[in-house]
């Protein structure tokens, strides 16, 4: 650690483990409910756990990538976070407005627009949030002595991401207009901006794990960055196949969907080719592994299992069923939890001055929860091409089909169970590093 | 060998372009496409009240309509086709969870306005042209 103010980003983190662990605690709730035992029926209904479980992994992410932020910003920027104060104010205003929200799914207060389920009035005080966030960023960056295009392309995801919060404020009374508009939110994060956040995040680490020169690093940035744009913004068309819009999405939304696992290739062999190229003695094993594996899952998770899905005339079939549940646990673990992995596992050692990678717990914590999450993303599909087959190829009724899938849902159990033993190993040894000390200071002179 | 200027161009250039494109397609969607597909002069105010009661309930928490939502819970968008007026108005004002099959539903209970509501807003969504979604099965016997 370089900057003072860099601890900061720890309260971040240790709120993204927090809700992250709440957020699983809904998903069994959830799985338990699909394989027929839905016993908090009456005080935690299935709308509820869902809208809690989508959410949590929503205020965690953008927690994670704003401590994320916090950390990155001053080191590229060589000085300190123009005010700690006003990161303070900021952070417990996040954190109660984010536990308002779940509390509030439970009796009712929400909007039925997934991932959206917000209501309006805390949406405004989301919007005060962010904005006091990115002048914290944007202040600290302009008035640093570098300008770094890794510095640059985080921030630009980051402003982004704020603006396209926007367009799912808007009330229509037309149902496909409403579904429209709540993709440019949903579907322009995280297939377009969010990615941005990614890149710049996995570029730091690179350069710092690698050694490689940043020139090299932060051409490729642009270049993949570049990609996923050229096919993510009109990719957005896979969400407008079914919704009431013209037809020309299906062709659109088809062959840029495509394309869009090229991005997810590009950041891979990217990557890999920077690990291979680089010196190889970074100390710190487990912040790399995670870096390589975020870049590996991402391809596996959003790019192959999405395009599986996207086909226009394979998501006919496939679309609002299981197959979509499969493709979301993948695609968001590998992208966006792994990145948020790697930053805390490269970050809370150079903050604690605590070197705790490398020991058992934070090799059980990478291995089992990417062994149990690609398990439990097999029963999402196994389920979800079973109700594909059942449902809209023989026609049964919706409720026959699902009594035939509960087998699965008790794979996506145990796969669970193994999944949250690797994550409670990650949150053990998170705690385990200690608070940030100044003593861990290093000198930059 | 692609300097590092031309990797920012092809960056800045194609996430312009692509983004004008994007707008392009969305200005007409929205202006024409979308109000023709779903007949939006059918809108009427139980209609918009049927959306209200639809969001504020989080039906979608369960179910899915457009092939939009959670899995939980059957498809909505071809409701009436599928299930008759009579049946859905059963379902809706239910004092009881509903639970055919065995997997249970909140019980509304639903004023009959509400249901009314409701009922005119599937009535809307059933006649919305989705590009032949959801597909007939062509495997029944």
């Amino acid at each position: 650690m370089k900057y003072k103010s860099q601890k900061v980003a720890y309260m971040f983190f240790a709120l993204s483990m927090v809700l992250l662990l709440l957020q699983i605690v809904y998903g069994f709730i959830m799985a338990f409910a699909h394989a027929g035992y839905d016993g908090l029926h009456e005080i935690i209904a299935f709308n509820t756990a869902t809208a809690t479980h989508k959410n949590l992994l929503v205020v965690w992410l953008l927690s994670g990538f704003m401590g994320a932020a916090y950390y990155i910003i001053p080191e590229e920027a060589q000085r300190e976070l123009v005010s700690v104060k006003l990161v303070l104010i900021q952070f417990w205003s996040l954190a109660i407005v984010g536990v308002v929200a779940v509390a509030g799914f439970h009796v009712g207060w929400w909007e039925g627009r997934k991932f959206l389920e917000i209501p309006r009035a805390l949406d405004y005080l989301v919007v005060v949030n962010v904005l006091l966030f990115l002048g914290i960023i944007l202040v600290t960056l302009f008035k640093g002595k570098e300008k770094t295009t890794t510095a640059m392309v985080l921030a630009m995801g980051l402003f982004f991401a704020a603006l396209l919060y926007l367009p799912g404020m808007i009330w229509f009374d037309n149902q496909s207009m409403d579904s429209f508009f709540r993709w440019w939110v949903v579907h322009l994060w995280v297939e377009g901006v969010w990615e941005l956040v990614m890149g710049g995040i996995l570029a730091f680490l690179l350069i710092k794990l690698t050694g490689v020169d940043r020139e090299l690093i932060e051409k490729w940035l642009y270049v993949i960055v570049g990609l996923t744009f050229l096919s993510g913004i009109l990719g957005t068309g896979h969400h407008y196949y079914s919704i009431g819009a013209p037809k020309y999405w299906l062709m659109i939304g088809g062959i840029f969907s495509a394309l869009e696992p090229l991005a997810f290739l590009g950041m891979a062999l990217f990557a890999f080719a920077m690990y291979r190229k680089g010196e190889k003695n970074h100390p710190n094993k487990t912040a790399l592994y995670w870096t390589l594996g975020t870049a590996i899952m991402s391809f596996a998770g959003a790019g192959l299992l999405g395009i599986a899905h996207t086909i226009p005339q394979v998501n006919m079939w496939t679309h609002g069923t299981l197959v979509t549940a499969m493709h979301g646990h993948l695609a968001f673990w590998g992208a966006y939890a792994m990145i948020v992995f790697s930053i805390i596992s490269y970050s809370l050692p150079l903050m604690t001055g605590r070197k705790l990678y490398d020991t058992p717990g934070a090799h059980y914590a990478f291995w089992l929860s990417n062994i149990g999450m690609i398990g439990m993303t097999t029963a999402f599909a196994a389920a979800g091409v079973a109700q594909v087959y059942l449902e809209r190829k023989v026609g049964l009724d919706f409720m026959v089909s699902q009594n035939a899938l509960h087998a699965h849902f008790w794979v996506l159990i145990g796969a669970a169970t193994l999944f949250t033993i690797g994550i409670i190993y990650y949150v053990v040894n998170f705690f385990k590093h200690g608070m940030p000390t100044d003593e861990a200071l290093i000198d930059n002179k | 060998m692609l300097s590092k200027n031309q990797a920012r161009l092809f960056f800045l250039g194609g996430t312009v372009v692509f983004f004008l494109i994007f707008l392009a397609l969305s200005v007409n969607t929205v202006s024409s496409g979308i109000p023709k597909k779903t007949h939006s002069e059918n809108i009427t105010e139980a209609v918009v009240g049927g959306k209200v009661l639809f969001d504020e309930n989080n039906c979608m928490g369960c179910h899915t309509i457009f092939g939009e939502g959670a899995y939980y819970a059957p498809e909505l968008t071809k409701v009436i086709d599928r299930r008759g007026e009579a049946f859905v108005k059963g379902v809706l004002s239910s004092k009881v969870p509903w639970a055919l099959h065995g997997r249970k539903m909140v019980a509304y209970d639903f004023s009959e306005k509400e249901v009314n509501d409701l009922i005119a807003f599937f009535k809307w969504v059933n006649e919305v042209d989705l590009n032949g979604f959801p597909p007939e099965p062509d495997l029944k016997k």
